[in-house]
């Protein structure tokens, strides 16, 4: 049996930090080390001198386009991204083609997950049959299939009785459901974020209210019926405020956020450039600090990519035709770092142990770094500096916002299952 | 200069200097052979993704009076939804030697995604909600002809009616006329109206009558039907009662006031008075001018540099 040493960087995990090396074996951290004691031996040892040695990410929202769109992406090179930017699991979201609405299709995404190996594949579920609106989908069968989180991403639930019926048929299943907040009355045509860029540029608005409608409707649904949900990549000011107070209510919510809203305002799409048209839309200063304090002060509990690959034809559209989404799983970890003024240790919870307790995997992603864990585990040097290149990404597709951008943090190695994925920032399979 | 993709673009230093360029240009068109060697050998695409057939007209004339070769290529939208991407129809044209592409798209912003893909000139006729800069232009030239007003237009007020919100020639207009110095109100309901003007040089007044006997220019902008559809106007004839030109509206006018609309006309909506019987109408003033402006951006993007040399605009010869 091999043996994985991990040495000279620093463990950090929800008890703290403190300077450790580690041997795993089996998939499981078999020996820690912290300082004193004899030193740990081992076949293959990586080094993380300088490096935090952290729980593996967790990402709960990820396109991996497979099965429909395996031009813009696949779960093998998904995947490679996602082991790439430090995550030992992501949750794929269900607007594949076919929808991710029945167990024959969650079965084969999460079997296109083992076979990549790179890391878990965690297929979440429709609310609704082929995310119409229209009718319940399966609930007891795909949670029975390993099942979690449902979510019509890309559409919200328009229908407030649909959404009640929604939760409360939920209720005995243990699940999560995840909100897309979007009024779509409110955004008919809409390309960008409402406000004074899209009145020069002559585009029509996505207004910050047709989110906030619904992450009102919705935390009224959960006082309702005390059915726990989670709101997928908020991007205003005024629904960070809405859950803050939700939260301090003691409702069962919790929300997540992108990269690109806490960086990228509305003024980027000055140029019209498709790469930076995304749903919900780039939206002001203002939002960006609103969720930059939403997540300092744990109102967002996890840092989701919303990772979403496009061929590169279909951005080279005019804006109006082109598709939302960018990707993002590969700068994730650096952008954090670079903008967030938040402890290391904030930012990890956000990425790997507080998205894990969401996804419903915390029994083995994000666990402490400690004897008898699982060793699914995320090496970075914290500090190091590098430039983002599309061409050099290892997602099939090249729309990244972020071309050029000089970032800080980089991933070095990530274990998953015990097994080294990425190693020296270059991925083993 | 490369491209004319936006009046944002221009300085009114260069604004004044195409408006002079344009004299030049009225002065052609006037001749008995309305057309000179200018632009003799350079090749001016249209590149149509929706109908216009005056602006393309117009374009297509302003070429062949500088002399310059025309192709007209009017692609249906439908047809770039069906697979071709905007990239590949510019470069796919391109590559047939074009040192102009003059682009209308029903897509605020195509026109700049274009000069990724070309070397060519892009000249912008329109991009959805966007901009129309040569036909903030031609306003421009004609409310400075018609008011004789070479120097700039410090003093003037001029009111731009109807649906600001859709409309790229209400955008390229405000810019253009605050540029030069004029006072710029807009008037609509608040359904017509951006959903912010920050930034914009304007003021806003909902009350056309308020405003009609101080006014030097009624700009009256074309109300589509479909707009109905969307809860912005309860109906076309309560728009044409509170924002309509009526020929009371227009008695109570200065007299030296013009009268201006963009084109096509919504006979019995913007405009229920005859056009024919406003002595203060200038609208067919603004096609005519409306070559001589196209002639003038051809001339200053392609011509030999941006001074006119005499040898030009001498008669053709041949």
């Amino acid at each position: 049996m091999t043996r994985l040493l991990i040495t000279g960087g620093t463990l950090l995990d929800q008890h703290g930090e403190r300077a450790g090396d580690l041997a795993i074996e089996d998939g499981h951290i078999v020996a820690v080390r912290d300082g004193a004691g004899p030193r740990l031996t081992g076949d293959t040892v990586l080094d993380a001198s300088e490096c935090i040695v952290a729980p593996g990410f967790v990402d709960l929202h990820v396109h991996l386009r497979e099965p429909g769109k395996e031009e813009a992406e696949t779960i093998e090179t998904g995947s490679r991204a996602a082991a790439l930017g430090g995550f030992t699991a992501v949750v794929a979201m269900p607007n594949t083609d076919p929808a991710q609405d029945c167990v024959a299709v969650v079965d084969f995404v999460r079997a296109q997950g083992r076979k990549a190996g790179l890391c878990e594949v965690l297929p979440s579920g429709c609310i609704t049959i082929g995310r119409a609106g229209e009718q319940l989908a399966p609930y007891g069968e795909l949670a029975a299939a390993g099942v979690h989180l449902f979510t019509d991403d890309g559409n919200g639930v328009q229908d407030p009785q649909l959404m009640r019926r929604a939760l409360e048929y939920a209720k005995p299943l243990g699940i999560v459901l995840a909100q897309h907040c979007e009024v779509t009355a409110l955004t008919k045509g809409a390309v960008m974020h409402e406000g004074s860029c899209c009145s020069r540029l002559g585009l029509p608005g996505w207004p910050a209210l047709a989110e906030e409608l619904m992450v009102f409707r919705d935390i009224e649904l959960v006082r309702l019926t005390g059915v726990p949900m989670h709101f997928l990549h908020l991007s205003t000011a005024r629904s960070v405020q809405l859950v803050r107070q939700a939260k301090a209510e003691g409702l069962p919510i919790t929300a997540e956020a992108t990269p690109h809203h806490f960086t990228l305002t509305d003024e980027q799409l000055g140029g019209y450039d498709p790469v930076f048209k995304v749903n919900p839309p780039l939206r002001t200063r203002a939002d960006i600090d609103a969720i930059k304090a939403g997540l300092a002060d744990g109102t967002i509990d996890a840092i989701a990519t919303d990772h979403a690959p496009h061929a590169p034809h279909t951005k080279e559209m005019p804006l109006d035709q082109a598709p939302p989404g960018m990707v993002g799983l590969e700068t994730a970890l650096a952008l954090a770092i670079t903008e967030l003024d938040m402890p290391l240790a904030d930012i990890v919870a956000a990425l790997s142990w507080q998205p894990a307790a969401i996804a419903g995997v915390a029994d083995r992603h994000g666990r402490p770094i400690a004897v008898g864990e699982p060793a699914n585990l995320t090496v970075f040097h914290p500090t190091q500096q590098w430039a983002v290149v599309p061409a050099q990404l290892a997602s099939k597709s090249r729309n990244t916002p972020y071309a050029g951008r000089t970032v800080q943090g980089k991933v070095r190695h990530t274990i998953f299952e015990g097994n080294p994925v990425v190693i020296d920032s270059a991925a083993q399979r | 200069m490369k491209h004319l993709l936006s009046i944002e673009d221009l300085s009114a230093a260069q604004i004044h200097h195409l408006l002079e360029l344009t004299d030049h240009m009225v002065e052609v068109s006037s001749r008995p052979i309305p057309k000179v060697p200018a632009l003799r050998g350079k090749n001016v695409v249209s590149l149509f993704f929706e109908d216009s057939t005056r602006t393309r007209t117009s374009f297509d004339t302003a070429a062949k009076r500088l002399s310059a070769d025309t192709m007209n290529f009017a692609i249906s939208s439908s047809s770039v939804n069906k697979g071709e991407s905007l990239r590949d129809t510019i470069e796919t044209i391109s590559a047939m030697g074009v040192d102009a592409f003059v682009v209308r798209h029903k897509s605020s912003g195509a026109p700049q995604m274009v000069t990724r893909w070309t070397n060519a000139s892009i000249i912008n006729a329109g991009d959805g909600w966007h901009q129309h800069p040569t036909q903030a232009l031609l306003d421009c030239f004609t409310i400075r002809t018609s008011l004789n007003r070479r120097d700039g237009f410090d003093g003037l007020h001029i009111a731009i009616v109807g649906d600001i919100k859709h409309s790229r020639v209400a955008r390229s207009d405000v810019q253009a006329f605050a540029a030069l110095g004029a006072r710029v109100t807009l008037v609509a309901p608040p359904t017509l109206l951006p959903p912010s003007l920050d930034g914009w040089p304007v003021e806003v007044s909902h009350d056309l009558d308020a405003l009609l006997p101080h006014l030097d220019v009624l700009y009256l902008l074309r109300v589509q039907r479909e707009r109905m559809d969307d809860a912005l106007l309860p109906s076309l004839d309560e728009y044409s009662a509170m924002y309509g030109l009526t020929p009371a509206r227009a008695a109570r006018m200065a007299p030296h006031a013009l009268v201006m609309h963009p084109g096509p006309m919504n006979r019995g909506v913007e405009m229920v008075a005859d056009p024919g019987e406003l002595p203060g109408s200038v609208i067919l003033n603004q096609v005519t001018n409306g070559v001589a402006v196209r002639m003038a951006v051809l001339f200053w993007l392609l011509g030999s540099g941006a001074d006119l040399k005499s040898s030009d605009l001498k008669g053709d010869a041949s």
